[in-house]
């Protein structure tokens, strides 16, 4: 079973797929990042739900994002005893502020911890950690 | 209606244990439970509304404890939790749905750390979208330490000052985890554990537990301690807001508002605070949300001993969770020592001003992914 073996190998955490999320996931696996606007009052929002997270609202549509965004802050972990992020210390999680309007949690790759800045120009890049899933990083912007 | 002078805290009990490896957090809690009541001169008897964050359903509780409650409430909303119970027990009172309230909590996350009550993060639909990049509880704290360090010039000497003072009142109290007295110096040349904040920056890992007793202001005039009465309380949570927070909005803001205004008092009424520092920056930005120096301000604030026991304004004389204890959940010790120092039972860190109000305030959860604030202003008149 060649596939299990490689999802072995990765041992940080992946997301669980479900209904509310697949398309999101669907879309990175795609390397294509999105968000999502309700269709009845306007609210852009992430992380992706179901419902707009201003007025409930079912019609929510998604919306493709250019992946440009800045760095509204960050922090360089340098501990953290947890299964596969024990062996890539230290890492660097920061908030991007994307361009569209809305921050999302992300690690800053391709970057020294010592070059890191808030207010960063910083571009969407796709991990494939595993058969299944892909994460979205940001990297410096080039 | 106001809940102001309705109910009070009667008895108070903090556990000495650091290290419990042959006690389970149910024994501690009933032994917590045991002393707080002795304290107030009532017993388990009288304990009609049962409080509880971490040790599950208030049925495998109340069957421990031999109690059959009127009311329960197992709000967790991480460790100020046991503040927003004590506003909640108030209202409780108040209504008439229980006259004796045990407020209680144990942890033991040194000896036996899946025994549940540490806190910690569950997993919510958000925590799709964090934990895969490595999210723990001191980085939610650290990214937020960032963003008020490039807001309002807030320096890493100006968050060690409240570690340093946090264990000069540690070094007075015999039960505190850690007593010998550090300097600015130490906490930053420790560690950095996620940048900016370091080892020391960072509360303790203990066991432990407590208990509060609260009851009627009414029969709190017959009991055996002078009751310390509920002025006015407040709650909030603070979220991602779907990808709109601005980090340095926290919802000490709301939880103070309200205490305040529920009570009638404001910050210059207020006389020394337990201050939930589950991190030295948790410390700085609920004094700022507490009115007691400008948004951005609370850097210098600190500076120069202004938290000290024998200060203008005291905070955690009991060495806090930076130096005496933190079980993961410690927002029942905010109650604890605020009532043991309005009563004067600080022994040599009693503060030195006189005591008439007290604020106690806690952040639950991770200040920079979600997290909630309880407030209750108490006081001895
Ligand atoms: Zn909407």
């Amino acid at each position: 079973m060649p596939e299990e073996k490689e999802k072995r190998t990765y041992q940080k955490f992946v997301p669980v797929f479900d209904e509310e999320n697949r398309p999101f996931w669907e879309a990175t696996k795609r390397h294509e990042l999105f968000v999502q606007r309700c269709r009845e009052c306007g609210f852009l929002q992430f992380h992706p739900r179901a419902v707009c997270a201003k007025c409930l609202s079912s019609n929510v549509q998604w919306v493709k994002s250019a992946g440009k965004g800045k760095i509204y802050t960050y922090t360089v972990t340098y501990q953290n005893p947890t299964r596969g992020f024990r062996d890539s210390l230290p890492y660097i999680l920061a908030y991007v502020d994307l361009d569209e309007g809305v921050k999302m949690l992300a690690n800053v790759v391709d970057c020294k911890p010592e070059e890191v800045k808030i207010g960063m120009p910083v571009e969407a890049v796709f991990a494939d950690v595993t058969p299944e899933v892909t994460l979205v990083n940001f990297r410096p912007a080039r | 209606m106001s809940l102001k002078n309705k109910a009070a805290i009667v008895g108070v009990y903090e556990h000495p244990t650091r290290f419990a490896p042959s006690k389970t957090t149910y024994q501690i809690i009933a032994e917590s439970a045991r002393e707080a009541l002795a304290d107030a001169g009532l017993t388990i008897k009288d304990v009609d509304g049962l409080f509880n964050a971490g040790a599950g359903f208030s049925l495998g509780l109340a069957d421990y404890l031999n109690v059959n409650p009127s009311y329960t409430d197992t709000t967790n909303y991480g460790g100020s939790s046991f503040v927003g119970h004590a506003a909640h027990a108030a209202a409780a009172i108040s209504a008439g749905l229980c006259s004796v309230a045990l407020i209680c909590y144990s942890a033991t996350p040194v000896s036996a750390p899946m025994a549940g009550g540490g806190g910690g993060m569950p997993l919510d639909p958000a925590s799709n979208f964090e934990n895969p990049y490595g999210v723990t509880i001191i980085n939610g704290y650290a990214l937020t330490a960032q963003r008020h360090m490039h807001e309002y010039g807030t320096t890493s000497e100006q968050l060690a000052e409240i570690a340093v003072t946090m264990r000069l009142h540690a070094s007075m109290n015999p039960n505190a985890k850690y007593r010998d007295p550090i300097t600015v110096e130490d906490v930053l040349k420790s560690r950095v554990i996620s940048s900016p904040l370091h080892l020391l920056d960072c509360c303790v890992v203990s066991d432990g537990g407590g208990a509060v007793v609260m009851t009627s202001a009414e029969r709190a005039r017959d009991l055996r301690k002078k009751p310390i009465y509920l002025l006015g309380s407040g709650e909030a949570m603070r979220h991602g807001a779907g990808g709109h927070r601005d980090l340095m909005d926290i919802a000490t803001n709301d939880s103070a508002r309200q205490a305040y205004e529920r009570s009638g008092l404001g910050p210059k009424d207020i006389d020394m605070a337990m201050i939930y520092d589950s991190f030295t920056i948790t410390v700085l930005m609920q004094l700022e949300a507490l009115g007691m120096c400008k948004r951005g301000e609370g850097g210098a604030w600190v500076s120069g001993g202004r938290l000290r026991y024998d200060s203008e304004f005291p905070i955690n004389t009991d060495g806090g969770g930076l130096s005496s204890n933190h079980p993961g959940m410690r927002g029942i010790f905010l109650l604890i020592e605020a009532v043991r120092q309005l009563r004067g039972e600080g022994g040599p860190r009693q503060a030195k001003k006189r005591l008439r109000t007290a604020v106690a305030t806690g952040i639950g959860g991770i200040l920079g992914y979600r997290h909630a604030a309880a407030t209750v202003i108490l006081s001895n008149e």
